[in-house]
């Protein structure tokens, strides 16, 4: 399957897309990357005067990459044109580092450790331009087609 | 191991992903996992794999569907570890 392939599955569209492209994937992880445009629309109000991304827009990232990419990566086989995945997010711990800035582009990095039963949980960390640890965690979801 | 043994067994797996403590308070063969204990199907998950640590067993996808309740995973870990 095809990186493109993979974000054209996503069920997600603008302002609420958080992947631009995805660097490399396997069975067992994914890296992807996206850069926080100037205008995004949370900036407007997180926070006045002072636009940080917020902490869960940041989590959104991470499960959209780490955790979606992957899991239409791993159902590739069952899904197709017509047949998408239904997903949904069932629990997440996040701690976060460093701040993320309207401009920043993040590359975040995601490592299976479970994927039975439909079940997907992964160790999904994100890094700023400079490497530097931005956020990790542990974030689950259930994937079915 | 007896019921009661395996009861008291279960009862410590499932505890972490209980919602309802009322239900779980009264936990009862017949207590069933997502309509009394209120648990999501994502911990539904992370049950079996507890109970196959706990019971050195391996569950497949007929196994999930069957284990609706206290009653079905009794018996479903009861016929493997008599395997």
């Amino acid at each position: 399957m095809k990186k493109e392939e993979i974000i054209a599955l996503l069920p997600y569209e603008k302002p609420f897309l958080f992947v631009d492209g995805i660097d490399s994937i396997s069975e067992d992880g994914i890296s992807g990357h996206y850069t926080f445009k100037d205008d995004e629309f949370f900036y407007k109000g997180h926070f006045k005067g002072n636009p940080i991304t917020p902490g869960v827009i940041l989590t959104e990232c991470m499960a959209q990459i780490g955790l979606v990419c992957l899991g239409i990566y791993l159902l590739k086989d069952e899904l197709s044109e017509t047949q998408k995945p239904q997903i949904a997010l069932t629990a997440n711990q996040m701690d976060f580092y460093l701040p993320v800035l309207p401009g920043e582009k993040v590359n975040v990095q995601s490592e299976k450790t479970v994927f039975r039963f439909n079940k997907l949980k992964c160790n999904v960390k994100m890094v700023n331009k400079d490497g530097e640890l931005v956020a990790r965690g542990t974030i689950s979801g259930m994937l079915k087609v | 191991m007896n019921n009661d043994e395996l009861i008291t067994k279960l009862k410590t797996i499932i505890a972490p992903y209980i919602q309802d403590e009322e239900a779980f308070k009264n936990l009862s063969e017949d207590t069933d996992f997502v309509k009394d204990l209120k648990i999501n199907s994502a911990n539904l998950v992370d049950i079996i794999l507890d109970i196959e640590d706990e019971f050195d067993i391996r569950l497949e996808n007929d196994d999930m569907e069957k284990m609706l309740d206290v009653k079905s995973a009794m018996a479903i870990v009861t016929s493997k570890l008599n395997k």
